[in-house]
This record gives C-alpha cells, sequence and structure tokens, in this order.
C-alpha cells in the first residue's frame, strides 16, 4: 500500500471496477492516449483497449447523451468532462433524461452512469476552469451528486457511485488533486453515498463543508483548537441527497453552525443547509447560523482568485463571531 | 482550384401520388402479406389518432401530437425492424410504436399525463417517447454503441423531425455514430413544419440528408408519403446497419397535414390551398389504390378493416378508461432505485396529506 493523491485515487478507482466490471465504460475528451488533462484516466486504454477507453468527439452534450443511452442498455459508463465550466451543455441530458429515466418508465429503464468533472478553483487556470456550480446538479431530482475530499473518500466514493443504479454526478476538487497523500489500499472497497463523515469531532461549533474547502475548515479548526473552541467537521461529501441526520445531531451537540463553501452564495448548497438547520434544528442553535462562501460574483479571473476564494481566515473570523454571539 | 469534395443526394420513390408505380418495384411491392401489414397499420394509426383527438377534445386525454398525412413512416419504419431491434422515437410516431409493442392504452396512458404509458415491459429495450427535441439522437448512439460492444445483431432505428436537425444534439450525434461506426438509423420525418416554422426558415441546406455527408455517413431523401418506399429504404439500412455498415440518415419527406398537436392552431400560419395541394400526396389512398389495381384488396377488406380497428381502439380505449389512478407516492417510489432516507418524510408528509383529504 502506498501513499496516492486523489487524482491517483480516482484512477485506481477507475482501474479496480474495469478489471472487475466488464460492463463498465469510459468515454470522454482525451482521456485515452493522453490520459486525461489531469491523468485521471491513465493507463486505462494501455489495459483494457480502445474498445472500453473511448476517446470521443469534442461535444459535452454528446458526452452525456452517449452516457445515458449506453447506461440504458445496462453498461456502466463513467463519462469525463474536461472541467466543469464546459458542463453546461451536459446539463440538459442530466435533467431531461438521466435523472428521469427510472421515473418515467416507472422503473422498466434506468440510469446507472456517472459523470465526472474537476471543478472548483484556485489553481489559477483559465477562464471558465474555476467555478464551483455544484448546486446547478443538487437541484435536480433523480441524480446524486458527490464530491470526495481526499484520497481514500475519492477511491471508496468514485466505487460506489459506478456500483450505484443510478446516475451520479462526481465532482473532483481539482485544486486538491495533488495536494496531500495518504495511503489507499485498492481492496475495491466502497464507501457509503448519501452520508457525511465527521472528521474532526468536536463540541463547541459545527463546521460543515466539502471538497477543497475541508482543507482550510481543517486548518482553521485546528487554529480554533489553539484559542479553546473545540471544532466538529463534517465533510458533506454527498451534497444531493443531503444527509441531514448527522449534521442535526452535530448541531444538537454543539449549538452551532458554520457552512463553508467555494461555490457562490444564493441559492447553493450552504443555503439548503441552513434552511434545513432552521426548520429542524433552530431550537437546539445558540446563535445564528453562519455561511463562509465565495461571493455572489462571477469567477473572478486568476489575478483575484485569491480574494474570491473563502480562506482560512475567513472561516476563523466566522468562527469567532458566532462563538462570540453566545 | 482543386476541387476536394463532390456530394449528391438520391430521392427514392416507388409509387406516384396516385398509387401508379413509378420504375422498378421491389419484391416487397408484390407481398400481400407485407402491403396488407402496412396498410393495416396506416389505417389503424389513423383511427387511433382521431378517437385520441376526440379524447382530447372531451377532457379524457391531454396534450396529443397526431402523425395525420405521415403514417406511411410510421408504418414503413415499424414494418422494417425486427423484434430484437430497438426504436428511440421522439413524439410523432404513432403507427411506428404501435408496430413495436406498445399498445393503444399505453399511449392514451401516457398522453393522459401517466407514467405508466411508458412502462409496460413487453416494450423491452424501446425507448420511451421524448417530448425535448433532438435531445435523444445522442442516446441513440449510446444505445447502438452499447449493441456494438456486446456484439449483437441488433439496430437502431431513431427518428425525429425537420427541426429536429436544426439542433446541435442531431449534429453531435451523426458525428458520433459516423466516427464510432455505429448500427444506427435515423429517419427524419421532413413534415415541412416545426410548429409554426417551416421547413424554409430552418436551414438554408437544401436537404437535410446531406447533413449527413458532413459526418461521413449516407443520407437519402425518399417519399415519405410512399409506404413501399419508407419500408424498402428502411430496412435496406436497417440490415446494412445490422451488418456492421455503419449508421445512414434518411430524410422522409412528407407533409404534417394535422396541428403541431391539439394544443396548436395551424390555420394562423399557413394557408388552405397550401394544405388542400398536401391532401392529395396521403399515403394512405396511394397504398390502397396501388393494392386494389393489383386485385390485392377490396371494399369487403377494406370494411372489415376499418370495423375491426375501431373494436380494437375501443377497446383499448375503454381499458385506458378503466385504469385505476396512479398512486400519488408512486412519484416518489421510481425516483431511485431506493428512496434516499432524505426523502422518506416528504414521501410520508404527501401521504399524510392525501389521506387527510379523503
Amino acid at each position: 500500500m502506498t501513499d496516492i493523491t486523489l487524482v491517483e485515487a480516482v484512477n485506481l478507482a477507475l482501474m479496480h471496477e474495469m478489471e472487475h466490471d466488464p460492463e463498465m465504460v469510459v468515454l470522454g475528451q482525451d482521456i485515452g492516449v493522453n490520459g486525461g488533462v489531469f491523468r485521471a484516466t491513465v493507463g486505462l486504454l494501455e489495459k483494457f483497449g480502445n474498445e472500453r477507453v473511448l476517446d470521443t468527439p469534442l461535444a459535452e452534450n454528446m458526452i452525456a447523451g452517449t452516457a445515458v443511452g449506453m447506461a440504458v442498455q445496462g453498461l456502466h459508463p463513467v463519462a469525463e468532462i474536461q472541467f466543469m465550466g464546459f458542463i453546461y451543455p451536459a446539463i440538459d441530458q442530466m435533467v431531461s433524461h438521466a435523472s428521469r429515466m427510472r421515473n418515467r418508465t416507472r422503473g422498466r429503464l434506468s440510469c446507472p452512469m456517472v459523470l465526472r468533472a474537476p471543478y472548483g478553483g484556485g489553481i489559477h487556470a483559465p477562464e471558465h476552469h474555476s467555478e464551483s456550480t455544484e448546486a446547478m446538479f443538487a437541484h435536480i431530482p433523480g441524480i446524486r451528486v458527490v464530491i470526495p475530499s481526499s484520497p481514500t473518500r475519492a477511491y471508496g466514493l468514485l466505487l460506489a457511485a459506478i456500483r450505484d443504479p443510478d446516475p451520479v454526478v462526481f465532482l473532483e476538487p481539482k485544486r486538491v488533486y495533488r495536494l496531500m497523500k495518504q495511503a489507499v489500499e485498492d481492496n475495491g472497497e466502497a464507501l457509503p453515498l448519501d452520508t457525511c463523515f465527521v472528521l474532526r469531532p468536536g463540541s463547541d461549533i459545527t463546521l460543515v463543508s466539502w471538497g477543497a474547502m475541508l482543507h482550510e475548515t481543517q486548518q482553521a479548526a485546528e487554529q480554533l483548537a489553539g484559542e479553546g473552541i473545540d471544532a466538529e467537521v463534517i465533510d458533506l461529501a454527498t451534497i444531493k441527497p443531503i444527509d441531514m441526520q448527522t449534521i442535526l445531531e452535530s448541531v444538537g451537540r454543539t449549538g452551532r453552525c458554520v457552512i463553508v463553501q467555494e461555490a457562490a452564495r444564493t441559492c447553493s448548497v450552504s443555503a439548503e443547509i441552513a434552511a434545513r438547520l432552521a426548520e429542524e434544528g433552530l431550537m437546539s442553535l445558540f446563535a445564528p447560523i453562519r455561511r463562509v462562501t465565495g461571493f455572489d460574483t462571477v469567477m473572478p479571473m486568476f489575478r483575484l482568485e485569491g480574494h474570491y476564494m473563502p480562506g482560512t481566515e475567513r472561516i476563523v473570523q466566522a468562527v469567532r463571531q458566532t462563538m462570540e454571539f453566545a | 482550384m482543386n476541387q476536394t469534395t463532390t456530394f449528391s443526394v438520391e430521392y427514392h420513390r416507388f409509387l406516384r401520388p396516385d398509387g401508379e408505380p413509378e420504375g422498378d418495384l421491389p419484391p416487397l411491392a408484390d407481398d400481400a402479406e407485407t402491403l396488407h401489414a402496412l396498410y393495416k397499420n396506416m389505417v389503424f394509426t389513423r383511427l387511433y389518432d382521431e378517437r385520441a383527438i376526440a379524447l382530447q377534445r372531451t377532457g379524457q386525454i391531454g396534450t396529443f401530437a397526431s402523425s395525420l398525412g405521415q403514417e406511411a413512416i410510421g408504418a414503413g419504419v415499424g414494418h422494417a425492424m425486427q423484434p430484437e431491434d430497438i426504436i428511440i422515437p421522439s413524439f410523432r410516431e404513432n403507427g411506428a410504436l404501435l408496430f413495436r409493442r406498445f399498445r393503444v392504452r399505453d399511449l392514451l396512458l401516457y398522453w393522459g399525463g401517466d407514467e405508466r404509458g411508458m412502462a409496460n415491459p413487453d416494450l423491452g429495450d424501446d425507448f420511451p417517447i421524448c417530448v425535448p427535441i433532438s435531445t435523444h439522437t445522442t442516446q441513440a448512439a449510446g444505445v447502438a454503441f452499447a449493441i456494438k460492444y456486446r456484439q449483437q445483431p441488433r439496430v437502431v432505428v431513431c427518428l425525429l423531425g425537420d427541426g429536429g436537425t436544426s439542433k446541435g444534439d442531431f449534429y453531435e450525434a451523426i458525428n458520433l455514430a459516423g466516427a464510432w461506426n455505429l448500427p444506427l438509423v435515423f429517419v427524419i420525418n421532413n413534415n415541412q413544419w416545426a410548429i409554426s416554422v417551416p421547413r424554409s426558415l430552418q436551414t438554408k441546406s437544401e436537404t437535410l440528408a446531406q447533413k449527413a455527408i458532413a459526418a461521413g455517413i449516407p443520407g437519402i431523401q425518399i417519399d415519405g408519403n410512399d409506404p413501399i418506399a419508407v419500408r424498402h429504404h428502411v430496412a435496406e439500412a436497417i440490415e446494412k446497419a445490422r451488418g456492421g455498415g455503419g449508421p445512414t440518415v434518411i430524410e422522409a419527406i412528407s407533409y404534417r397535414l394535422c396541428h403541431h398537436t391539439t394544443a396548436d392552431d395551424a390555420t394562423r400560419y399557413r394557408s388552405d390551398e397550401e394544405l388542400e395541394a398536401h391532401r392529395k400526396l396521403d399515403p394512405v389512398p396511394r397504398l390502397k389504390r396501388f393494392m386494389e389495381a393489383r386485385q390485392l384488396w377490396s371494399d369487403e377488406q377494406e370494411s372489415v378493416l376499418i370495423r375491426d380497428c375501431k373494436a380494437e381502439i375501443e377497446q383499448e380505449v375503454q381499458h385506458y378508461l378503466d385504469s385505476a389512478p396512479p398512486k400519488p407516492e408512486s412519484m416518489f417510489d421510481w425516483l431511485y432505485a431506493e428512496l434516499p432516507q432524505e426523502l422518506h418524510q416528504q414521501r410520508q408528509s404527501l401521504l399524510v396529506r392525501e389521506s387527510s383529504n379523503d
């Protein structure tokens, strides 16, 4: 067992499942010979051949639509969209078809596909390469949206996504693709979907985040520990459907909650969590729920992206304000 | 100047509008059984259409899309397909669906606002009706890939309209079908109108078939109101695809003698003169005249056929009208393979509300 990065864990999960599931195929732009622009699919072509590792023409809508057709026929396609900024033509297929196929045929047909895409800012990429628009997908009934935050969770959650009988949008936080290494055992064991992971137990305040922002959120929790504030850190992991039970249970103990996301603020996943806490957990709250988010602006090009991204300092600040309130 | 490429588009027809043969006929023109099957499907579809419109006008189904005047396409496509092939329809292929395993009761359920209409397990791998335009074309490529991947001797037939050829989805789908040499036949029902937008405003392209040529695949035009031409050329394309010969695009030229749907009023945008001119191209009397001239059809057969079709349709309509209403909670029950924990509460709240309304 060697220490690997998040993107290597994605590759390992793809490799494992391709080997064990003859119905699985991968498709997308530059995923074959090139191994994907982030190398997530490197080595797959050599091992499984061009009948299962499919370099497609350059058309995102077609990639998603083709994956829908494959999945309805019972294959297990894992389609890659090169960057989330280019995923929008594929939304039509996810909203109008992938998410509805089981329902509109009352289970006669279904759509066990995965749509993978790297997302998020912080790598000084060109315009349209840095957005975090996971909420657009989280709004769609009938699909799951899953975001790993570490190599172990990338491996286990991607296996779960591929094996899930329904469509999954799997968003990979590219800022942390190579930020950390973890020992990941290639044992083929999936992690549960629809479940939060408590990364750090704590008693004073609940910090909820997902994807790359968990890095800063955990840093903030460490810093706050030095100030005597014991923060619980929750990795949302599946952002659709949301495991509110774990969050409500945590906030029930701590009485305080700060939600941290890179995405713009309005109508976001943090807004949903805050609303649900207000509906179902109000009586356990000592202080207003706070949100640390990106701004409701266009994601700036990279000279300003550092100002956009919610860093550790903004998280620490929000926690202090919450603690000071009550 | 060097010319790098040239192209031409073939146009095929066997029966003139008056039912007289034109040129050499294919063998199926002598096969009474096939002709009767095509004719029966067209007549049945037309009677079903009429009945469905009456049901809509009396509030017993919702909006309905008729295929009046375009029945030869559905009949020809449906008859050309083998049972194991897969149809990926849009929403105006009533005859083709009836040739498959869709029943009138299924289609009425669907247009009656009930998901169970596309649920009949006998439909096998056939796709449900697709309402968004051309979004099913790329899915057809995915299905065709799966067939090819599994080395099954099956073919996918994807139907769309003239308006659908303006969408990027169609170009993306035919492009992939060519690049991957997929067992896939696209049949375009060029009925001249996309709601109120005429074919002349859809594209400057002289034919819709020639769009296939840019994707490196054959594109042909046929008289879509000639059931023999549709049956012959669609079957030819299907069998070519089955043998590994790759995809084809067939532009079947027809005319929408009906409104776009029951929610549309075509008198707002097209003239009576145009409509009347196209009535003369009607595929149903065309095949009837052809069969009559060859002593393959009699007045008695005609009246028996109409009587039988009407009786079957009435039986199906009654079946639809007698169907139990869908359970409200069914909107949750097929959303995922297993309802996520998060949705149990919403489902429960619906059940509580429904029971308090009783």
